[in-house]
């Protein structure tokens, strides 16, 4: 089959590998129709995620057509249409059974190289480093998917893949930053970061209630989009006002309610702190940039929540601890739970009440990953979310 | 803790002198008679000995890393961009050595990595002796320098080594991990060792004797293997069960292994306390750490699959996880060779 595999910071090609094999008897095998490539997809085009290999197959967005299962499994049959969440659970362990799935304590057979860098390992994921499990990904034309009983949701078939192929990761995990915001009537949510993510985390506030909700970006293209299609009753261009003013100004001074951070490690920002940032990053003296959380932080109203769901990966530097501590900020993080939302959220796509294919601005072909990757970290032709077809 | 380096303070619990009461004959067998030159005062001398290698590499380190131009002229060789480079990396790896000697820990450790060093300085001089555009007279001069050294560190080493008995002391490992089911299922499948080898990866066989007794084959590194006989000394119902090694065993290892209910109804904490003989001394401690078989974490990960097993019913693999060794996340042409189901 043809799979896009990583070669080395921007260097990615699509090579012919072989067929994925059921491994374990709970997988299934899929065929995958549509795939997309994630904001979180770029920090390993970027190099700086550690624990890739040369030959590693991206991507963790993907759905497709069920074509073998392992003998254990039960509730998926061959022939059937179905979305894959990116985290890999098995359903059973504790944190599966609380939900939490992303925390899956039984998917990750390399747990020991995270627990080198975080204490304790989270989920294997699709795609996403050996540290996270070493797991072929789903840019590809087929793809392995273990615990098919637990992960996989069925869809039915007047809805096309572009209005169900988010429910793999940026739709749930927008809907969870603002889940965790815990929206109240008559609140104002701000969302760093008016990218795929943030633009679900700006709807699905808007589901949950919001009485404002605010933009944050430096592209117009984007910020028009959080408009127009998102919801966003209001838009910031950090490149043009200052952010902060600007918030005081739409908060009567108080500071959103909540503040959603869908933007993670490689922020960008202007000033001495942004290049403060970049020359620690590049020195390998931090490993993230936090200049969303930051400002998110700063923002914030007193006793507010900064909701985290922009992907961070290893240390922050100059953390505004005194400002949580001080004003009794609640930050909530995590990566999605994705398993948990995927029903409620088909249910709310299939009543009409959203289309998420509203983020799309591209197609190509799976062969034109590489191009289609090199396009969205410049953001060139207003490039917003690009779908992959096989 | 049972490293402390003379016998005499060495404070081992009621079960550590029991595991060197039962081992004692072994322990004797394999150690060395001591060197007369290490007894009494020769301890102090050789760690003089180590503490003027300390300096020495520190100095050359030094030089190396701050005027590397002048010691490729030396040598008499070109001090071009890639050389200094390459004498300046030299340079921290001495003042690593010489910095890690002078802390006076593990100084047996800091010895055999200076041979390893002087063995790398010893093969890229022997290449510049084969170079035509080199000065033989000065580099055959720093390779008879070279050589004293290293027969100089590996002496200071194997003595260092056996004076604290750092390389074969036994090392004790402990790890735990909770599993979501009650103690007598954890407890029963474990006590039936044909079990063993669906999560114990390394474990090739395990042949039951009599209800005390078995006979356990492992995969060490690099294809090698070991074997021991094993005699359970304590055994109770749902709680624990204690192993040791016996006559006829390779490698000299004991421990128990502890079943307890996890608090709030979480299922049952298993907690493994295992000592043993690191196979091949230090050196051997070395390679499989080099190998990613270290054995703390051998034993983390076979809690892990126990816990996969118990939980999910299977071992979980990746793409990249069912290969021995790296392997890019990617599909493999079939057919597929579980780790687990090697040895079957």
């Amino acid at each position: 089959m043809k799979a896009t595999c990583w070669n080395g910071k921007h260097k990615l090609r699509v090579e012919e590998v072989p067929d994925p094999h059921i491994i374990n008897d709970g997988d299934a095998i899929v065929k995958i129709t549509s795939t997309a490539i994630c904001g979180s997809d770029l920090h390993l085009y970027n190099g700086l995620v550690p624990t890739m290999e040369k030959g590693d197959i991206l991507g963790h967005e993907f759905m497709g057509e069920v074509v073998e299962v392992g003998k254990a499994v039960k509730k998926l049959r061959v022939g059937d249409r179905v979305v894959v969440p990116f985290p890999i659970a098995c359903g059973a362990c504790s944190m599966c059974k609380a939900q939490l799935y992303s925390l899956c304590e039984n998917s990750n057979p390399n747990a020991w190289m995270a627990e080198k860098l975080w204490g304790h390992s989270p989920a294997g994921l699709f795609g996403y480093s050996h540290m996270l499990g070493g797991y072929s990904g789903g840019q590809a034309e087929y793809a392995r998917v273990p615990f098919a009983d637990v992960g996989p949701i069925k869809v039915p078939g007047e809805l096309r893949d572009d209005q169900v192929l988010f429910l793999s990761d940026i739709f749930p995990t927008g809907y969870m930053g603002a889940e965790m915001c815990n929206i109240q009537p008559g609140q104002v949510i701000a969302v760093w970061g008016a990218g795929p993510v943030g633009q679900f985390a700006i709807a699905s506030a808007r589901l949950l209630g919001a009485e404002r909700i605010i933009a944050i970006d430096r592209y117009a293209y984007r910020l028009r989009m959080a408009r127009d299609h998102a919801g966003a009753t209001h838009t910031i261009n950090y490149q043009d006002v200052d952010v902060q003013e600007a918030l005081a100004d739409l908060t009567g001074g108080r500071g959103p309610d909540a503040c959603i951070d869908a933007v993670g490690t490689e922020a960008h920002g202007v000033g001495v702190t942004y290049a403060y940032d970049r020359a620690k990053q590049a020195l390998m003296l931090e490993t993230d940039r936090p200049i969303a959380l930051r400002q998110a932080i700063t923002a914030c109203r007193n006793g507010g929540i900064v909701s985290v769901v922009g992907v961070y990966g290893g240390f922050v530097d100059k953390f505004p601890m005194g400002a949580v501590m001080n004003r009794s900020l609640t930050i909530k993080s995590g990566q999605c739970h994705v398993q948990r939302y995927t029903r409620p959220l088909l249910e709310r796509i299939e009543r009409g009440e959203i289309d998420p294919s509203f983020v799309i601005t591209h197609r190509l072909p799976l062969a034109q990953a590489p191009e289609a990757y090199a396009m969205f970290l410049a953001k060139e032709d207003n490039c917003e979310k690009v779908v992959l077809s096989a | 803790m049972n490293h402390a380096s003379t016998e005499s303070t060495r404070n081992l619990g009621a079960r550590g002198l029991a595991y060197r009461r039962a081992s004692a004959e072994a322990w004797e067998r394999r150690r060395r008679p001591p060197s007369p030159a290490l007894d009494g005062a020769g301890d102090r001398g050789l760690s003089r000995w180590a503490l003027g290698v300390g300096w020495f590499s520190v100095g050359l380190g030094l030089g190396q890393l701050l005027a590397p131009r002048q010691l490729a002229r030396l040598l008499g060789i070109s001090d071009g961009p890639r050389t200094r480079r390459l004498i300046r990396a030299l340079g921290i790896r001495e003042l690593t050595a010489g910095v890690g000697l002078l802390s006076r820990r593990r100084p047996g450790r800091w010895l055999w990595a200076r041979v390893a060093g002087d063995l790398v300085d010893l093969g890229l001089l022997g290449n510049l002796l084969r170079s035509r555009r080199t000065r033989g007279v000065r580099i055959g001069g720093a390779l008879a320098a070279v050589a004293g050294v290293t027969v100089l560190d590996a002496w200071l080493g194997r003595r260092t080594g056996a004076a604290t008995a750092a390389a074969s002391e036994p090392r004790t490992v402990r790890r735990s991990i909770t599993i979501g089911r009650p103690p007598a299922e954890v407890f029963g499948f474990w006590r039936d060792f044909q079990n063993l080898p669906r999560f114990l990866v390394h474990l090739e066989s395990v042949q039951v004797q009599d209800p005390r007794r078995s006979r356990w084959r492992v995969r060490g590194p690099i294809g090698s293997t070991f074997e021991w006989n094993a005699e359970i000394v304590d055994e109770r119902d749902n709680e624990l069960i204690a192993w040791r090694s016996i006559g006829g065993s390779e490698v000299r290892n004991s421990g128990v292994v502890r079943f307890r209910p996890a608090p709030g109804g979480r299922g049952t904490e298993i907690h493994v306390e295992a000592t043993y003989d690191p196979p091949a001394g230090a050196f051997g401690r070395l390679v499989a750490l080099a190998a990613g078989e270290e054995p703390g974490q051998q034993i983390e990960g076979d809690l892990r699959r126990l816990k996969q097993v118990l939980e999910t019913g299977e071992v979980i693999e990746s793409d990249a996880s069912i290969h021995r060794g790296r392997h890019p996340a990617r599909p493999t042409v079939a057919p597929i060779v579980r780790k687990g189901a090697e040895r079957s």
